[in-house]
């Protein structure tokens, strides 16, 4: 049994939690809505996700695989040298969507310098090495989208749990307390009522009893 | 739409390639190390870090630090040992907290299994 609100059993009392109530259902059914919609989305997202991120880790693991041979097999000074000024600079636009009332991320990837991946020559480095950076350079765009789709996810993860607590607080303690609580000041004010009307007809019989006497 | 940089903190081995293409690199080795080359980097402006597996797992705090901002996306991939399962116990954990039970990809594995 829910508690009740401790409140004076008073008509204006029962009126303003009548009025809260009509809102906390309100509320729990918008609430509900927007948890089932963002649910929704939700699970949409994360099949995404665990799609990509499958695609991910395999093309990226062959990719640094390559990139640990070319390391077994050249100098790590002739390395650091061929790496230290890359050939392109990436660059990524984000921006924020509201996927209800939900702040997301959107990355949007826009390169310069795209012709050329290999920032070095080709003499004193080995072929393992281009071929890890290459590949490195094609998966970017599935990079991006997995930091994005990820993001999305982690968010929306939250924001579920947050709502999921607060249709439960109002389904099961906001909405019954109200419900008790008003429930308790229309009895208490029934019995008043009944109190007060009992009292009047006693005192109705006394008067008649006293006429009738005088 | 403002633009970002991206960057990659984790192991030397696995972070250097990423310098190929364009990001913004720190090699670390430490938990001290990799809370350091984070705070550094969002400093700096990078909005999107890939972390490695290794490195994400010695960094809870840093990494749990920007989960709730949405302009900062640190994303663990990969090291050169290949995938632990840390990213996709991350997925998971998410599938879990906002259904209640991890119901999508426990039929996709029993189905492997099988």
């Amino acid at each position: 049994m829910p508690a009740l609100l401790r409140v004076n059993p008073t008509r204006m009392e029962l009126t303003r939690i009548k009025r809260r109530l009509v809102t906390a259902r309100r509320g729990h059914k918008l609430l509900k809505d927007k948890r089932d919609e963002m649910v929704r989305q939700f699970i949409l997202l994360i099949r995404e996700n665990d799609r990509l991120r499958r695609e991910v880790e395999k093309e990226l693991t062959l990719a640094l695989g390559n990139f640990a041979m070319a390391r077994a097999v050249t100098e790590p000074e002739l390395l650091e040298e061929a790496l230290l000024c890359p050939a392109r600079s990436i660059r990524v636009d984000m921006g924020i969507r509201s996927v209800l009332s939900v702040r997301v991320p959107t990355l949007r990837m826009n390169e310069t310098g795209q012709e050329t991946t290999l920032s070095y020559g080709l003499a004193e480095t080995s072929a393992q090495l281009d071929g890890a950076i290459e590949s490195l350079a094609e998966l970017l765009p599935k990079l991006i989208h997995l930091a994005e789709v990820e993001k999305t996810c982690d968010l929306l993860a939250d924001e579920i749990e947050r709502t999921r607590r607060r249709v439960n607080a109002l389904e099961y303690v906001m909405i019954p307390q109200f419900i008790e609580t008003i429930r308790f000041i229309t009895m208490k004010l029934d019995e008043n009522e009944r109190g007060s009307l009992t009292r009047l007809m006693k005192v109705k019989d006394m008067i008649e009893q006293r006429a009738g006497n005088g | 739409m403002a633009e970002i940089t991206m960057g990659a903190v984790g192991e030397r081995d696995a972070v250097l390639c990423f310098k190929a293409v364009g990001m913004t690199v720190i090699p670390t080795t430490t938990a001290e190390e990799t809370t350091r080359a984070l705070f550094t980097l969002s400093r700096q402006g990078v909005r999107v870090i890939f972390i490695t597996e290794n490195a994400a797992k010695q960094a809870p705090e840093a990494m749990e630090r920007y989960r709730g901002d949405p302009q900062m996306a640190i994303i663990p991939i990969p090291g050169s040992t290949g995938a632990g399962g840390y990213a996709m116990a991350r997925v998971r954990a998410n599938v879990e907290k906002a259904i209640g039970a991890d119901i999508l990809f426990s039929n996709t594995d029993r189905q492997k299994e099988g």
